[in-house]
C-alpha cells in the first residue's frame, strides 16, 4: 500500500431499518459517528477532517448535504468533503479518508456514509426518467437479472444457487443486531416460493431498502498504537472504474473488478484469497452476485464460483466465510453499504464482530463495494497486524 | 469549439424532477420541539454552552458540535418581536415556493432574546419600508402544522406598537409533538439531446438506426452518445446499423407498474446486439411467449406506424423466426 | 510532502450550449488538457471529477461523464459531488500517497438547463431554510446587505468589482436597476455551461513535461457552520483559516483568482486573504465574467497556473468556494520556480 500506515481505530453504525422516523438526517449520521468516536476513544475536537459519502442527492432531496451536516459532524472549522461514486461510494469514501492519513495530511479522519432513502423511494431515485435517454422499463433488478442469466448459462450453475446465498446471508444476519432484516424462519423453500420478480431473481434473492449510516475513524500509526481498542490495519486499498457500456464489454465478470482485486491483493501480499483471507465482506445486493464475485475476485477459477457456494465454503462455518454480517442482502442503505462492508471487514480482524465473529487464522479480511452498471469497484484488505 | 448560437437539432425537452407527494422528513426531537412550538405560536431558542441563544435551534452546537438536548431549561421562549439584521427584496416571488406570492423582503431576523437570526419573509409592501434594525413581529397563520411556514411572514411594527399574539389554534384530537414535515420539491429543466443522440433520434424518425464509428478502433456503437467510451474519442463517422440482431441475454419482469411504458406483466427485457454494432443495449421483447425467449434468439425491430425522433419509434423487438445465433458469435458481448 | 504541480489546463464556457450534451462538452476539454500536458493518457495515474446531479435534473451525471475520458483499460477513478477544485484536492492527496505520479481532474455542468438559483436552494437546511425556498441570489443578497452594513462599503465598491469583471464602466453598472438589493445584474454571475480540466504531475515528471511547473505549495480547505444567521456573513472565517494554513502570507501574492460569484464576495474574500494593492485580482474576469458551476473553482487554479507557466507571475493564490454565502472555502498557493 502506498503511503504511511493507516488503521481503522473506531467503527460505528446505526441499526439499519426500513425507515428511521425517530431521527433527522443529522441525527442518523450522528448516531453512527458517535459510536465510532467512542470506539476510538476520541471526542469531536480530536478529529482533523471529515469525509462523507452517499448515493445520489435525489434520494433525500438535498443537494450537497455535507453543507447542512457540517455542524452535526464536528466539521466546523475543519476540512470536509463529499464523495459520490454510485453504489461503491461507501467503499471509495473509506479509501479517500484513508488516503488522507496515508498521505500524511491528517492524523485522525472521521468518515461517514449514509442513506435515509425512506424520505423518498429508492426505486424512484435510481430510475428518474431522463429526456432523450432510452426509457428504463425494468428497474434496477432488471439490469442485473439478465447478467445473472448469462452467468448461469456460462457456468452451468443450477437454479437454486442464488437461493442458498439468500438463506445463508439472512441466517448470518440473525447474529448481527445492527442488520435490518432478521428473518428467523428463512429457508430454501421460503426463498423458492417468494415472488419471482425478475426471472431468475425472486423477492428474497434481493436486498431490502434501508435507512442507515456507517462511520469509521481512520488513524495514523501513532494514533493506532495509542488506540484503546484493537485496530484494523489497512494492508491495501484500490479503486477501478470502466465505462458503462463499450464494445465487447464483459458485464458478467468485469475487468475493472478483476484489476481492482489484483491490485489490492498485490499490496496486501495475498496470492490465494481463499486461503490468505479469513473472511470477506462483499457487496452482494442480489444473491447470485456471490458466485459471480467469487470468480471476479479470484477466489476460484472462472465458472466455479457456484460450486464454492454450494459446498458451503462461504458459510459462516466454511473455510472462507462471505458476509458473516449478513451483507447487503440483509441491510442496504445504498450510500452506506460499501462502508458497511469495509467496516465489517475491519470489525472481523479487530475481533470485535461479536456473535458473528469468524475465527481468525491469517488475521486478514477483504472489504468490497461496487456500483453503477457493475463498473465502479473499491476494495480494501485489512489485517490484525501491521502490514 | 461550441458555438453558442448553433441551434440544436431537436427541440429541448421539458423535464420535471419531482418526488410525488414530497419528501417525508422525520425531524428528530430537537427540531421537532422547535416546530411544535411554532405550531403553538411560540418561537423557542436554546442557550448554548458559551451563553449564546441560538435560533432556530439546531441539534448540534455549531461551535463545539455538542448535542443539544430536546428538554431542559436551556430552552427559552423568544420574541414576540425581533429586529432585522439583513434584508433583500424579492421582486418576483417564486409561486408555490416563496412564502408570499406578492413581492416581499427576505430577511435575517433576530427575535428578542436571541443571539442569532433566523431567515424569513417580511411583508412590508416595498423595499423602502424596511431597513437594517427595523422592528418586526410574526404574523402567524391560523392553520398551523409545525413548520417554518406557520409564520406566514413577519411584519413591521410601528413605534410603540405591540405584536399580535398568534391566533388560537385548536389542537387535533390526541395530537402529538411534531415528528416530521412533508417537503414538496419540484424543479424544472429544459434538456437538450446532445448532438449524437439527436442524430440517432432523427434517424429513428426515418426508420434507421444510426451508429457512430470510432475512427481509431472501428467499433460501431449503436445509439452512440457521441464517444467511444474506451478511448473518449468522438464517434464521428455515422454508420447505419441493421434493425435486426441477437438477444444476448434477458430477464422476465413480473413486477407491475415499474414504468409507464412497460407493457402488462410478464414481459421480457433483453440486451440486444444489433447486426453491424459492437455494443448491446436494452429493449423490450414481445410477440413471443416469455417462456419461449432464449439467449441467441434473433429479433427485429417493430417500428411504430408513426415515426418520430424519439424512442417511441421502435415499439419493441420480436423474433424473426430465423435459427438462433450460435453462442460463440455473441458470447464476447455479454 | 511531494512537490505536485499543475502542468496543463483547458476549459470551455458558453452561456448556453443547446447542441451538445455534457459528454460532448467534456471531450474536447479533456483532450486539450491531456495533449498539452505532455503525458500520454494511458500514463496518467488517477482521474477525478466534480459535478452535480441536480444541475442536470437526474442522478449519476458523473457516470455519463466517464464516457468522455477513455476509461479503458480500467482506470483509477473517483468523483466528488462538489466543484472540481475538490476533485483536484482528492487527486493531490492520491499523488501525495505515492500511489500515482499524475492525475487528470475535470469538472463539468450545464447551469442553463434548470433555474440554477433555485437548484441551489436544495443545499440548505431541509427543515429551517429550504421550505422557504431562498434562492442562491436571495441568500447572496442578504450577505451583501450584511457586508455593506458592517464594512461601511457601498454600492460603488460593488460596482467597481462588477465593472472590472464584466468590462463595463462603473457608471454603466450604477445605471442598472437594483434587482436583488443591494445587487444589480452586473453584481451577479452569468449563467454558464462549461467544463474544465487540469493535469497534475509530481516531482521530476512535472519538471520533464513542463518548463516552469505551477507548484502547489499549500492547499487547504475549511467549512463553516451552516445556518445563515449563525455565522458571521461579513467575514469569511473559513477562507482566513485556510489561507493561514496554506501559507498565503509567507510571500508576495502576484495574482489571486477568487471564486466570487457575486461582487461583494470578491471584497469579502480579498479581506479574508489579506490581499493588498500589489495583487492582481481575477485578471481572468473570475466567476463574475464566466461561471460554469462545478468547474469554476477548478478554473481559478488553471488561471493562476497558466500565468505562472508564462512567467507573468511568480506566486499566486487560487480560491474555490462551495455552499450558500461562502460556507466552505479552499485556498491554494501556487508558485513557479526555475
Amino acid at each position: 500500500m502506498a503511503g504511511n500506515r493507516v488503521a481503522v481505530v473506531g467503527v460505528g453504525q446505526t441499526r439499519h431499518r426500513s425507515a428511521r422516523k425517530d431521527v433527522s438526517i443529522a441525527g442518523l449520521v450522528r448516531e453512527a459517528a458517535v459510536e465510532a468516536l467512542e470506539d476510538a476513544g476520541m471526542d469531536w475536537p480530536d478529529i482533523d477532517a471529515v469525509v462523507i459519502g452517499k448515493a445520489p442527492d435525489m434520494f433525500e432531496g438535498i443537494a450537497m448535504p455535507e453543507l447542512y451536516l457540517a455542524d452535526a459532524l464536528g466539521a466546523v472549522g475543519k476540512p470536509m468533503m463529499r464523495v459520490h461514486t454510485a453504489g461503491s461510494v461507501g467503499g471509495s469514501t473509506s479509501i479517500v479518508a484513508a488516503k488522507l492519513v496515508a498521505a500524511g495530511v491528517h492524523q485522525r479522519v472521521l468518515t461517514v456514509a449514509y442513506e435515509k432513502q425512506s424520505e423518498s423511494n429508492a426505486t424512484w431515485g435510481l430510475s428518474v426518467p431522463m429526456p432523450f435517454q432510452p426509457p428504463l422499463v425494468a428497474g434496477a433488478g432488471g439490469y442485473f437479472a439478465p447478467l445473472i442469466r448469462a452467468y448461469m448459462y456460462r457456468s452451468g450453475a443450477p437454479r437454486h444457487i442464488g437461493h442458498l446465498v439468500a438463506v445463508k446471508d439472512r441466517r448470518a444476519a440473525l447474529r448481527n443486531p445492527k442488520a435490518h432484516l432478521h428473518l428467523p424462519d428463512i429457508d430454501l423453500q421460503t426463498v423458492e416460493e417468494s415472488f419471482l420478480l425478475w426471472d431468475p431473481l425472486r423477492y428474497l434473492d434481493t436486498c431490502p431498502s434501508s435507512d442507515g449510516a456507517m462511520a469509521l475513524v481512520l488513524g495514523s500509526e501513532a494514533v493506532a498504537d495509542a488506540a484503546p481498542n484493537p485496530v484494523a490495519w489497512v494492508h491495501g486499498m484500490a479503486m477501478r472504474s470502466e465505462p458503462t457500456m463499450f464494445a465487447r464489454r464483459d458485464q458478467v465478470n468485469p475487468q475493472a473488478g478483476r484489476d481492482c482485486a489484483k491490485d489490492v491483493y498485490a499490496q496486501a501480499g495475498i496470492t490465494d484469497p481463499r486461503r490468505d483471507l479469513d473472511c470477506a465482506e462483499v457487496y452482494v445486493p442480489f444473491s447470485w452476485y456471490e458466485p459471480m464475485w467469487l470468480e471476479n475476485l479470484g477466489f476460484c477459477a472462472e465458472g466455479e464460483g457456484w460450486k464454492l457456494t454450494e459446498q458451503g465454503a462461504t458459510a459462516p462455518d466454511g473455510d472462507i466465510p462471505w458476509n458473516p454480517s449478513g451483507g447487503v442482502l440483509s441491510s442496504n442503505p445504498i450510500g452506506a453499504s460499501g462502508m458497511v462492508r469495509f467496516g465489517e471487514a475491519a470489525q472481523q480482524v479487530r475481533g470485535r464482530a461479536g456473535d458473528y465473529q469468524v475465527e481468525l487464522k491469517t488475521g486478514k479480511a477483504l472489504g468490497h463495494a461496487y456500483g453503477g452498471g457493475s463498473q465502479f469497484f473499491s476494495m480494501w484488505v485489512v489485517g490484525s497486524d501491521k502490514p | 469549439m461550441n458555438a453558442p448560437s448553433e441551434a440544436s437539432l431537436l427541440p429541448p425537452h421539458h423535464h420535471v424532477l419531482e418526488y410525488p407527494g414530497g419528501y417525508t422528513r422525520s425531524v428528530g426531537p430537537v427540531v421537532g420541539r422547535f416546530l411544535t412550538g411554532l405550531r403553538d405560536g411560540r418561537i423557542e431558542g436554546v442557550r448554548l454552552a458559551d451563553g449564546r441563544v441560538l435560533v432556530p435551534p439546531t441539534e448540534y452546537d455549531p461551535t463545539t458540535s455538542a448535542a443539544v438536548a430536546p428538554q431542559g431549561d436551556h430552552w427559552v421562549t423568544l420574541g414576540p418581536a425581533g429586529r432585522v439584521q439583513a434584508f433583500t427584496w424579492v421582486a418576483q416571488p417564486r409561486r408555490g415556493k416563496h412564502p408570499l406570492d406578492r413581492p416581499f423582503a427576505f430577511a435575517l431576523i433576530r427575535p428578542d432574546g436571541a443571539d442569532t437570526s433566523m431567515l424569513h419573509a417580511v411583508d412590508c409592501g416595498s423595499p423602502d419600508a424596511i431597513v437594517v434594525g427595523s422592528r418586526v413581529a410574526p404574523r402567524w397563520r391560523a392553520e398551523r402544522s409545525g413548520s417554518v411556514n406557520d409564520i406566514e411572514a413577519w411584519v413591521p411594527l410601528g413605534d410603540g406598537e405591540e405584536p399580535d399574539p398568534a391566533p388560537l389554534r385548536v389542537p387535533e384530537q390526541d395530537e402529538q409533538p411534531v415528528t416530521g414535515i412533508v417537503s414538496p420539491v419540484r424543479l424544472e429543466y429544459e434538456i437538450n439531446a446532445g448532438e449524437a443522440t439527436a442524430r440517432y433520434l432523427l434517424g429513428l424518425a426515418q426508420g434507421k438506426i444510426i451508429g457512430g464509428r470510432a475512427p481509431s478502433s472501428d467499433y460501431v456503437y449503436a445509439a452512440s452518445r457521441g464517444t467511444d467510451p474506451m478511448t473518449g474519442e468522438p464517434t464521428s463517422i455515422e454508420v447505419e446499423v441493421h434493425d435486426t440482431g441477437v438477444v444476448t441475454t434477458f430477464c422476465v419482469v413480473n413486477i407491475p407498474g415499474l414504468s409507464e411504458l412497460a407493457p402488462e406483466i410478464p414481459y421480457a427485457s433483453a440486451q440486444i446486439l444489433l447486426d453491424g454494432a459492437d455494443n448491446t443495449f436494452f429493449g423490450l421483447i414481445r410477440g413471443v411467449p416469455v417462456d419461449e425467449i432464449r439467449m441467441g434468439m434473433r429479433v427485429k425491430a417493430r417500428w411504430a406506424d408513426e415515426l418520430k425522433p424519439d424512442h417511441t419509434s421502435i415499439l419493441w423487438w420480436e423474433p424473426t423466426g430465423e435459427p438462433d445465433a450460435d453462442y460463440e458469435t455473441y458470447k464476447g458481448y455479454l | 510532502m511531494r512537490d505536485v504541480a499543475i502542468v496543463s489546463f483547458a476549459s470551455s464556457a458558453v452561456p448556453k450550449d443547446a447542441v451538445h450534451n455534457e459528454v460532448e462538452m467534456i471531450v474536447p476539454t479533456v483532450r486539450a488538457a491531456v495533449a498539452s500536458s505532455g503525458i500520454p493518457r494511458s500514463e496518467i495515474g488517477f482521474t477525478c471529477s466534480g459535478s452535480l446531479d441536480y444541475l442536470q435534473g437526474g442522478p449519476f451525471a458523473f457516470v455519463m461523464g466517464l464516457d468522455g475520458v477513455g476509461a479503458w483499460p480500467p482506470i483509477r477513478e473517483s468523483h466528488v459531488e462538489m466543484d472540481a477544485a475538490w476533485a483536484l484536492y482528492e487527486a493531490w492527496v492520491a499523488i501525495q500517497t505515492g500511489e500515482v505520479d499524475s492525475a487528470l481532474v475535470y469538472g463539468f455542468g450545464k447551469s442553463s438547463l434548470g433555474d440554477v438559483h433555485e437548484i441551489m436552494t436544495l443545499q440548505t437546511d431541509p427543515y429551517y431554510l429550504a421550505p422557504l425556498w431562498p434562492s442562491m441570489v436571495d441568500m447572496a443578497a442578504l450577505q451583501a446587505c450584511a457586508y455593506l452594513e458592517a464594512s461601511g462599503r457601498g454600492e460603488k465598491d460593488l460596482a467597481a468589482v462588477a465593472a472590472r469583471a464584466k468590462g463595463l464602466t462603473v457608471e454603466a453598472v450604477l445605471g442598472q436597476p437594483v434587482t436583488h438589493p443591494p445587487l444589480r445584474d452586473a453584481d451577479i454571475f452569468p449563467v454558464t455551461d462549461g467544463t474544465a480540466a487540469v493535469v497534475l504531475a509530481a516531482d521530476d515528471l512535472a519538471r520533464s513535461v513542463c518548463e516552469r511547473p505551477a507548484w502547489i505549495r499549500g492547499i487547504e480547505h475549511r467549512i463553516e457552520a451552516h445556518g445563515l444567521g449563525v455565522r458571521d456573513l461579513t467575514a469569511s472565517e473559513s477562507t482566513r483559516l485556510a489561507a493561514q494554513a496554506a501559507g498565503v502570507g509567507a510571500g508576495k501574492v502576484d495574482v489571486a483568482e477568487l471564486h466570487a460569484q457575486f461582487s461583494h464576495e470578491e471584497l469579502i474574500l480579498a479581506d479574508a486573504l489579506g490581499l493588498g494593492e500589489a495583487t492582481a485580482i481575477n485578471p481572468s474576469g473570475g466567476a463574475l465574467a464566466s461561471n460554469p458551476i462545478m468547474s469554476a473553482g477548478l478554473i481559478r487554479f488553471g488561471e493562476v497556473a497558466k500565468r505562472i507557466w508564462t512567467g507573468e507571475v511568480d506566486r499566486g493564490v487560487a480560491h474555490a468556494t462551495s455552499g450558500p454565502c461562502l460556507q466552505q472555502n479552499m485556498v491554494a498557493v501556487l508558485e513557479g520556480s526555475n
